[in-house]
């Protein structure tokens, strides 16, 4: 029989397969950030040894940032004790930090990928739970905790359980204004947010590959919404061609073998999946969530289902509560004061194009508080470098620096009680972009023109009206 | 981390579906660099008003519940990876999780935290709800030794899952880190022929 995609790689990193199921399972990269890594290295420290293998550790300052003044030392007193602490262990431990004012630093998902760090057939931890962006590489790359985290720093391993497997095909042409995240959105709309717990998911399909590798890696970054451990997609020529030539790829005659290798990672046609599941990219709407998990979502045109039948009515019931929303109702139209473009989902420099050649020319409506943050350094410079700063500005956007800002307020960057927001980050929980706070869950394009409409409108129609 | 056999104890219950680590735990409570102190902002939105009172409405702040064990709808611990969420939830004082659904990082987080996610029917969730609802201080019991979660008040009982390694850790409380820092030759030996 054959095997999956997911098989090959797992396979290849099985250190020491122990009794009872459990293998000892081999990281070849390791994201760190400041707020899940402190408690880590104090293990470490406890237990009196080093980082096992310090250059397979990368580390970043992303989560806690201001998003203004990253040159001026952090006012917030515990955020700045937080990245200071993050400074100190990795000096004292001898791993490389991309910090704030390094020309690399940014959300760590976004940096990997820019940097070449990521590369097809890798396994990747970080302790976060979107680490799964990674797998559009086709790498197996999932969220870690913190214990984890000091494991992986003591001996470059986990114990890990083999997950199972699923495989979800999305075939077809995508309709025009529907964009990657549009597409992932929609399939955790069918599955649920629990939908995938369990599995790890291969993405497959005309419809996914017709997709570039920064949309891809949308995909791959919500797979955790549905529960799953991760998601991945096979890489291909575009994967192949999106690493060559980047900072810490192999160069010359060592990436040719290495795509070599890499043109071996897909899945065989007999390999046989736990799940499967089949979409048509046609059937496929802009998306809006309406709710507080991500399966809560719906076309944009459809209207906020009937508390289900089956399930628990309550929860649902408690969820549009929060957002002040009824069954039945339609959310365009209705107005939003907040937007925000950013996060490990969407600030790549394709989104920051793509929300900008939609602003561009046009001005935000008076309501609303628009922010741009760029997804890191490198994505910030390439933006003004195209001038998509000044498009933003012109617009009356706030274009600010990197970090994770308000996908999860956790720095200044926040929502607030009761406000509408419609973001491109990942999760609507209550309370995630700030207390009392309302997410509404979109891609970049329908965000930009919630933006510049000042309530929520359906994309499509202005791309027909236009000549 | 310490070692978990036997509980017996009263629950608390909330039965609320998809529990997320965000409600859990809220990030802007995520700056300390320590693993303690963190039950102080367990539940903290639902809990706490925006002023800091406490939420007459929240079954935390209802004195009538206590115990050790917390029961709470399907998909619990969904969302992120932080591990704050089974701190908070363990410096809270709470040992066992109950629910018919857990998120998988959470429940890895759980077990490596001396926090056991138990896990049940549908049906006998809502016998837990109701045993509860009957009597608020209903007491219940965890046996992992035989994987058994009883309903005392009823007699019911339904066995558990839990990973035979990982039940290994919970009774002895051990960490995977010592496991795997005894696995270090293999580990190079691996590196060697992958080199
Ligand atoms: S941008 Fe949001 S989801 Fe992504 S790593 Fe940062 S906090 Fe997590």
């Amino acid at each position: 029989m054959g095997k999956t995609l997911f098989d090959k790689i797992w396979d290849a990193h099985v250190a020491h397969p122990v009794e009872g199921g459990m293998d000892v399972f081999y990281i070849d990269r390791h994201f760190i950030h400041e707020v899940t890594s402190p408690q880590a290295f104090d293990g470490l420290r406890q237990r009196n040894i080093p980082v096992f293998r310090p250059e397979k550790t990368i580390a970043t300052a992303d989560h806690n940032v201001p998003t203004r003044d990253q040159h001026l030392p952090i006012q917030e007193a515990l955020s700045r004790f937080q990245v200071d602490k993050l400074t100190e262990n990795c000096e004292a431990f001898g791993v490389r930090l991309y910090g704030l004012g390094h020309p690399y630093q940014g959300i760590v998902h976004v940096i990997g990928p820019e940097l070449g760090l990521t590369q097809p057939g890798m396994t990747i931890v970080c302790g976060d739970s979107h680490t799964s962006t990674h797998g559009a590489f086709g790498c197996i790359a999932f969220g870690i905790g913190t214990s984890q985290v000091e494991q992986v720093l003591a001996t470059q391993c986990l114990l890990q359980k083999k997950p199972k497997r699923m495989r979800i095909t999305v075939e077809g042409v995508l309709p025009a204004g529907v964009l990657s995240k549009d597409i992932i959105l929609y399939i955790i709309s069918q599955l649920s947010a629990s939908g995938g717990t369990g599995h790890f998911v291969e993405y497959a399909g005309s419809a996914i590959h017709s997709l570039s590798m920064e949309a891809r890696m949308t995909i791959c970054n919500m797979s955790i919404e549905m529960g799953a451990r991760g998601g991945l997609i096979a890489p291909d020529e575009k994967a192949i061609e999106y690493v060559r030539g980047r900072e810490f790829a192999p160069q010359g005659k060592a990436f040719e073998e290495a795509a070599a290798r890499w043109r071996t990672l897909y899945s065989d046609e007999d390999a046989v999946f736990d799940t499967e599941y089949h979409f048509r990219a046609e059937d496929i709407e802009p998306m809006v969530t309406y709710g507080t998990n991500p399966g809560m979502g719906m076309g944009v045109s459809q209207s906020i289902p009937k508390p289900p039948s089956k399930g628990n009515a309550q929860t649902f019931m408690k969820s549009l509560d929060y957002m002040g929303f009824q069954p039945g109702q339609k959310l365009v139209g209705r107005a939003v004061n907040y937007v925000f473009i950013g996060s490990c989902t969407n600030s790549r420099i394709e989104d920051l194009r793509l929300a900008a050649a939609f602003v561009k020319g046009k001005k935000k409506a008076n309501n609303v508080y628009a922010m741009i943050v760029p997804g890191s350094k490198q994505v910030e410079k390439q933006a003004k470098a195209e001038g998509l700063d000044q498009v933003f500005r012109e617009a009356g956007f706030d274009f600010r620096e990197p970090g994770c800002s308000a996908c999860l307020g956790m720095n200044e960057d926040k929502v607030p009680k009761g406000e509408y927001c419609v973001s491109t980050s990942n999760r609507n929980f209550e309370g995630r972009q700030g207390p009392g706070a309302r997410t509404i869950l979109a891609s970049p394009l329908t965000a930009a023109a919630a933006a510049v409409a000042g309530k929520i409108v359906d994309v499509r129609q202005g791309l027909q009206e236009a000549p | 981390m310490e070692k978990f056999k036997k509980l017996q104890s009263a629950a608390i219950p909330l039965p609320i579906e998809e529990v997320d680590t965000d409600q859990i735990i809220p990030a802007r409570f995520l700056k300390a660099t320590t693993r303690e102190g963190f039950g102080d902002n367990l539940f903290r939105d639902w809990r706490y008003g925006a002023d800091g009172s406490p939420r007459q409405d929240f079954i935390l702040n209802n004195p009538i519940y206590g115990g050790q064990i917390l029961v709470a709808g399907r998909n619990f611990g969904c969302g992120s990876s932080r591990e704050h969420a089974a701190w908070a939830l363990y410096d809270f004082g709470f040992r066992v999780v109950v629910s018919s659904f857990f998120a998988d990082i959470f429940r890895g987080n759980a077990l490596n935290n001396g926090l056991l996610p138990v896990q049940v029917s549908e049906s006998f969730l809502a016998a837990i709800f109701s045993a509860i609802e009957a009597d608020p201080k209903a007491s219940f019991l965890v046996d992992l030794e035989a994987q058994l979660f009883t309903i005392q008040a009823t007699g019911q009982s339904e066995g558990f899952d839990i990973d035979p390694y990982k039940k290994t850790c919970m009774l002895n409380g051990y960490d995977d880190i010592d496991f795997l820092l005894n696995m270090r030759e293999k580990i190079e030996a691996f590196e060697q022929k992958n080199s």
